[in-house]
C-alpha cells in the first residue's frame, strides 16, 4: 500500500507546487517509487515545475472521466525513473474532479507505488478538499507570516475534521509543518515571524525550515526540482526534509542568519 | 429608593427533573414515584418537576392531568410545567397554575421515566432510569481557526484554542492550555458560568453575552493561569493561584 502524502496550506503563493516536487523527487531519489498529482485543475504549474510541460498528453481529468488509462496519462521523469506525474487538466476547472474519481486514482496507483504526493491548490474549495480527504500524511506548508499562519491553521482543522481518516474514525492524519521562504535576517529584525512564533501558533511537529532562495526561482525556471541542486541551501533543506520524513535524524538548518557570526563577533 | 433599584429581570436557568409518562395508571404512577421517593428523599422533597405527556399523547393513551397534578402535590412535589399536552390538557394544566412549556429542553438535567405497559406482560413492568447531569464534551485536539464546538454542557478543551476559533457552552469552559479564539460560557444565559484558561490571548469572551474583545484584554498578563467570571454585570478576569 502507498503512503499518501498531501502538500496544502490554505494560502498561496507560499510554495505548494515547489515543496511537492522536491519531495517527490527527494523520495524518488532515495529508491521509493513515487507518484506525484496536480490537484490544481485549471491552473496547472507542476508540470513546469517538473520540466515536462512537452510531454502532457492526458491529464488526471481524462483519467477520472475514463478517456484515458492511468499508464497514458502519467508521465515518467526524465532525471529519475521511480518518478512519475500524473498533471492537472488546464482547459477545466475543479469540478471535474470528483471524490469517486481521484479515490478510484489512488488506489489504483496504490498497488504500483510506493509514495503519492498530492500537490493541493490553494484556497479550503472543492479541489484542496480532494487533494486532502485521502491523505496518511499532510505536509503544511508556511511562510513566517500572520496571514499564512493563519490559513494553515484553518487548513490543519479541515484535515482534521473532514478527512477520510476522520469521517471513519481512523488514526488521524499525521501533520507535519514545513516552514518555507524563510529569511533569518528579516526574522532579527522583527519583519517575519521567527520558528518559536510560528510553532507556539500551530504547535506542529517540523519536519523542516526552507530558507528565501534565489536557487527556487531558478530551479522553477529550469523545470528541474530544486532538491536536485545539491549545491544550494533551499535544495540541501529539502534533501533534510525528505530525509526526516523517513526518520533520519538531522538537526536544523538555515535558522540562523548570515550576520550572525559577525554580530556575534562584533556585539551587534 | 430610585425606581430602578426595586428590581430587575435576569435571564437564568434552573434544573428540574422531568418526568416521563408511559403509563396513564395512576396507582402505578404513585406507587413508583413513592419508591423513588424514598430512594432520594433529600432530592426530592418539595422538588419542582415538570411532566411530559408527549409519549402517552403518540400512543393516545389519555392521561387525567388533574389527577396527575393533585398526586404530584400530595406527593410534596411541585408541578412547574406540563409539556407535550394537547390543548384540552394545557388549559387543565393553566387552570391548576401550571405553566406550560415548551419544550426546548437543554439536555434535560435529570430524567425520571416511567416504562410504559408492556403489551405481553400481564402486569405493568416498570422501569425508572436515573439519568445524572450532562457529563462535560471534553476535546482533546487542538481547535483550529474555522472551527466551531458547541456544549450544551461544560467544555473542557485540553489542547490549544486557536485565533479564529469559537467555542462556546452552556455551562462552564476550561482551557488547559493557550486560548486565542473566541470562548463564549454561559451562552443560554448561566450567569454563574465561568471561564479558566492557562494563558489568555483571546479575541473575545464571553460569558451570559457580557463580553470583552481583545482590545480590552491588552492588560491581562499572559502566560498565568485566569478565570473569568460576572460579578455585578462586569467580566472579572483574575489571576489563578
Amino acid at each position: 500500500m502507498a503512503r499518501i502524502v498531501v502538500v496544502t496550506s490554505g494560502k498561496g503563493g507560499v510554495g505548494k507546487t515547489t515543496t511537492s516536487a522536491a519531495i517527490a523527487m527527494g523520495l524518488a531519489k532515495k529508491g521509493h517509487k513515487t507518484a506525484v498529482i496536480d490537484f490544481d485543475v485549471g491552473l496547472r504549474n507542476l508540470d513546469l515545475i517538473m520540466g515536462c510541460e512537452r510531454r502532457v498528453v492526458y491529464d488526471f481529468v481524462n483519467v477520472i472521466n475514463g478517456e484515458a488509462n492511468l499508464n497514458q496519462a502519467l508521465i515518467r521523469d526524465k532525471n529519475c525513473n521511480q518518478l512519475y506525474i500524473l498533471p492537472a487538466s488546464q482547459t477545466r476547472d475543479k469540478d471535474a474532479l470528483n471524490l469517486e474519481g481521484v479515490g478510484k486514482v489512488l488506489e489504483e496507483l496504490s498497488k504500483d507505488f510506493k509514495y503519492i504526493v498530492c500537490d493541493s491548490p490553494a484556497g479550503i474549495e472543492k479541489g484542496a478538499y480532494l487533494a486532502m480527504y485521502y491523505a496518511d500524511d499532510a505536509f503544511v506548508v508556511t511562510n513566517p507570516e500572520v496571514s499564512s499562519v493563519r490559513d494553515s491553521d484553518r487548513m490543519l482543522g479541515i484535515l482534521a475534521s473532514k478527512s477520510r481518516r476522520a469521517e471513519l474514525n481512523m488514526e488521524p492524519i499525521k501533520e507535519y509543518l514545513l516552514l518555507s521562504r524563510y529569511d533569518p535576517e528579516r526574522v532579527e529584525s522583527g519583519e517575519m515571524l521567527s520558528l518559536e512564533d510560528v510553532q507556539e501558533i500551530l504547535s506542529l511537529h517540523l519536519l523542516g525550515v526552507i530558507p528565501e532562495s534565489k536557487a527556487v526561482l531558478n530551479a522553477s525556471n529550469a523545470g528541474i526540482p530544486v532538491v536536485l541542486d545539491e549545491k544550494s541551501d533551499a535544495g540541501q533543506a529539502y534533501a533534510d526534509v525528505v530525509a526526516r520524513y523517513l526518520g533520519e535524524k538531522r538537526p536544523l538548518r538555515f535558522i540562523d542568519g548570515k550576520k550572525g557570526f559577525f554580530r556575534k563577533l562584533f556585539g551587534g | 429608593m430610585n425606581q430602578s433599584s426595586i428590581l430587575d429581570f435576569r435571564s437564568g436557568t434552573f434544573f428540574a427533573p422531568v418526568l416521563v409518562l408511559y403509563s396513564n395508571n395512576m396507582e402505578m404512577i404513585s406507587q413508583r414515584l413513592q419508591d423513588k421517593i424514598a430512594s432520594a428523599p433529600g432530592f426530592f422533597s418539595n422538588s419542582p418537576v415538570l411532566f411530559d405527556l408527549s409519549e402517552l399523547n403518540k400512543n393516545d393513551i389519555k392521561v387525567d392531568v388533574e389527577a396527575l397534578i393533585s398526586l404530584l402535590r400530595k406527593l410534596s412535589l411541585f408541578p412547574v410545567g406540563i409539556r407535550g399536552g394537547d390543548a384540552s390538557q394545557e388549559k387543565r394544566a393553566l387552570e391548576l397554575s401550571v405553566p406550560l412549556d415548551s419544550g426546548r429542553s437543554r439536555g434535560d438535567a435529570i430524567l425520571l421515566e416511567i416504562q410504559k405497559q408492556d403489551d405481553t406482560a400481564s402486569e405493568f413492568q416498570t422501569v425508572v432510569r436515573e439519568a445524572v447531569r450532562t457529563p462535560a464534551m471534553m476535546i482533546t485536539q487542538p481547535v483550529r481557526s474555522g472551527q466551531r464546538v458547541y456544549a450544551a454542557s461544560d467544555l473542557v478543551i485540553l489542547a490549544q484554542v486557536s485565533a479564529g476559533a469559537e467555542i462556546m457552552a452552556e455551562g462552564n469552559i476550561h482551557v488547559y492550555n493557550t486560548l486565542r479564539g473566541r470562548a463564549l460560557a454561559g451562552v443560554q444565559g448561566d450567569i454563574e458560568a465561568r471561564l479558566f484558561c492557562l494563558d489568555l490571548q483571546a479575541e473575545l469572551i464571553s460569558i451570559a453575552g457580557i463580553y470583552k474583545t481583545s482590545e480590552d484584554l491588552k492588560e491581562v498578563s499572559r502566560k498565568k493561569p485566569v478565570q473569568v467570571y460576572l460579578r455585578d454585570q462586569a467580566l472579572i478576569i483574575e489571576e489563578l493561584g
